[in-house]
């Protein structure tokens, strides 16, 4: 069968789906955090597969550049803020982070 | 059969099941190289999708920044006693529930939607032009990514120093 | 019967068309296959050079000995069969995992940095059209895929269990990221100049001679370019003076110190085989590539590979020559020399060389 649009978002709808798996059920916060890359490379493959089968022109890849930019911004500042928990938790379970004082 | 087909399942499923692994493994570092796999068999979906410039950011940003961030996350925040660094999984249930339909959903959507396909077939250097687009039509934005970065980079060696 | 006709047309297209997936793949292998041999064979040079000019260095002879019997080979002497028999004696050895390693980790991570090191060969260009995979964006691809090496030196150390090999691969990895950054600047002089991200191009912008060679493009920024490379691929490639990562005299051998053996061996190919692309980039980008330095002179049939080779070598050459010579630098004058020097100086090779492009 000839590969077209509909295999690349079909395979983009399952890697957004592992990824919100891991987002709902992990207790890890660093897995947490693989879950949501994983989710903005399923968006990516969304922009970049219509860039190539709908559009013309390559507005779509510069989304992606643009997403990924923000994705290592993310990264970065979650992964401060996970070394912080751990710093103050011992522990960079979420579900054990759910005091508001300071 | 062509080249680029087989190619494409080959892709898709070192990704699959790289991501499957990265989700389902409840050793972190597991995970880990679970999703370096998976970016991986995602540089080469974008090849496939003659977007050879953004197959390469993509190794060089995930893998070689983002990948490697986690892994020190990983490192630094836990015991180092033991190699077991495992994780634990919360509402498994519901999540199967929520997942799953959201899968059905999107499956069904994209399967019983008309697209409009116009795009051409042709396989390009995209370098130059994405180059030359960031320049002019995107250089806003990308001025704003940069701000971006730069913010992200002081926030983030602020929040991460000892007090 | 026209329709028939037509029909056995078109079946006889799609069966001719499998055997050409078929070429297609048997041609990938059978590359990739020439390339590993390659790299193997140059990187037993490479040990073999590294033995006799640090021996040299030190005012002795090293290895004098290993000899064949074979009557030509026999009267080269100077002990050349060294480092195939330390190869042989690797692959005999026996394989000693730790008990509480992690086995699977353990395993893949010398695989992992030895198939990095392996995929960045197949964009270098040996000479006119003599180029594995002719790739538009072939330098940004030498860098991204390196990137790979990173993580295999994290996870070996990490598997490995022991503190020594976690230390390790922790410096590895923030030496090689910090050095990224000084280095990929250096080399983007190289793709403003030329224009163009193919390495072929970048060598046809430097044919014709050895004042053509992209080194004394825009002076003096292209040279200080050249130099913040050189010494940021010294320490990406974790070699003295910038070789904490296995600096033996603190923490025994670094990531690599549960390792023995075959595994132990593909890391040290993986070095020496790292040495030669470092080579062949820098003689790539700076020194002209496969073109010959006398212009049209011995510039054709088997001498690009010759130049390309030399050229590679005597970079390598001087990485030997550096590494005996200087002491190990501390590790905070590391990140000093990587943030508070080079990034600088790239940055003003990089701001200057555009500026006099514009002029």
């Amino acid at each position: 069968m000839e590969v077209g649009l509909n295999h690349y978002l079909a395979l983009a709808a399952i890697l957004f789906s592992l990824g919100l798996f891991a987002v709902v059920t992990k207790k890890n916060a660093v897995t947490v955090l693989m879950g949501v890359e994983l989710i903005l490379n399923a968006a990516n493959i969304n922009f970049v597969a219509f860039a190539r089968f709908i559009d013309t022109d390559l507005d779509g890849q510069i989304i992606a550049v643009f997403v990924i930019v923000t994705a290592a911004a993310a990264a970065a500042v979650a992964l401060a803020i996970v070394l912080n928990l751990y710093e103050r938790l011992k522990s960079i379970n979420l579900d054990e982070a759910d005091s508001l004082a300071g | 059969m062509d080249f680029t087909n087989i190619a494409f399942y080959i892709f898709a499923a070192l990704t699959v099941g790289s991501a499957g692994v990265m989700v389902f493994h409840r050793n972190v570092v597991y995970s880990a190289v679970g999703l370096l796999f998976a970016f991986f068999g995602v540089a080469g979906i974008y090849v496939l999708l003659a977007a050879d410039f953004i197959a390469i950011v993509q190794i060089l940003i995930y893998v070689g920044g983002i990948l490697i961030l986690l892994l020190f996350g990983v490192m630094l925040s836990q015991k180092l006693t033991k190699v077991d660094v495992r994780t634990e999984s919360m509402q498994l249930v519901p999540a199967v529930v929520v997942v799953g339909g959201v899968l059905a959903v999107l499956l069904l959507t994209i399967s019983s939607t008309p697209w409009k396909l116009a795009g051409s077939l042709e396989y390009e250097p995209t370098t130059k032009a994405i180059g030359r687009l960031m320049m002019t039509e995107y250089l806003i934005p990308f001025e704003i990514a940069s701000v971006l970065l730069l913010a992200a980079l002081i926030g983030a060696a602020y929040i991460a120093r000892k007090n | 019967m026209p329709v028939l006709n037509a029909n056995l047309t078109l079946q006889a297209a799609q069966f001719a068309n499998l055997p050409e997936t078929l070429q297609t793949i048997l041609f990938m292998v059978l590359g990739a296959a020439i390339f590993a041999g390659a790299a193997a064979v140059l990187a037993l040079v490479g040990v073999y050079l590294e033995r006799k000019i640090s021996a040299h260095m030190q005012d002795r002879v090293g290895p004098m000995e290993v000899n064949t019997e074979i009557p030509v080979l026999k009267n080269i002497g100077h002990g050349w069969a060294q480092t195939l028999a330390d190869a042989l004696k690797l692959l005999i050895k026996e394989d000693i995992v730790p008990a509480e390693a992690d086995k699977k980790l353990h395993l893949m991570a010398p695989f992992i940095v030895f198939a990095a090191t392996l995929a960045g060969f197949s964009v270098l260009p040996f000479g006119p059209g003599l180029v594995a995979s002719d790739l538009n964006v072939g330098l940004f691809y030498i860098i991204a895929i390196s990137s790979f090496v990173v993580i295999g030196i994290i996870l070996a150390g990490w598997s490995s269990n022991n503190k020594w090999s976690l230390l390790g691969a922790m410096r590895s990895a923030a030496q090689i990221v910090s050095f990224e950054i000084p280095a990929s600047l250096a080399l983007l002089v190289v793709i403003m100049a030329v224009g163009s991200l193919n390495l072929g191009d970048i060598v046809a912008a430097q044919a014709g001679g050895i004042h053509k060679w992209l080194i004394w493009w825009y002076p003096p920024f292209n040279i200080l370019a050249f130099f913040v490379f050189f010494v940021a691929s010294l320490a990406e490639l974790n070699r003295a003076p910038f070789d904490m990562p296995e600096a033996e005299s603190e923490i025994v051998a670094g990531f690599h110190t549960e390792y023995s053996g075959m595994k132990w061996a593909m890391f040290f190919l993986a070095e020496y085989a790292n040495m030669f692309l470092v080579g062949v980039i820098i003689a790539t980008l700076f020194l002209g590539g496969w073109t010959s330095p006398f212009g049209d002179f011995l510039n054709s049939g088997p001498f690009p590979v010759f130049w390309v080779t030399l050229k590679a070598f005597i970079v390598i050459f001087v990485q030997i020559w550096l590494r005996w010579t200087l002491p190990r630098v501390r590790v905070d004058q590391l990140m000093y020399t990587s943030w508070k020097v080079l990034t600088p100086f790239a940055f003003v090779a990089m701001v200057g060389a555009g500026i006099w492009m514009m002029l």
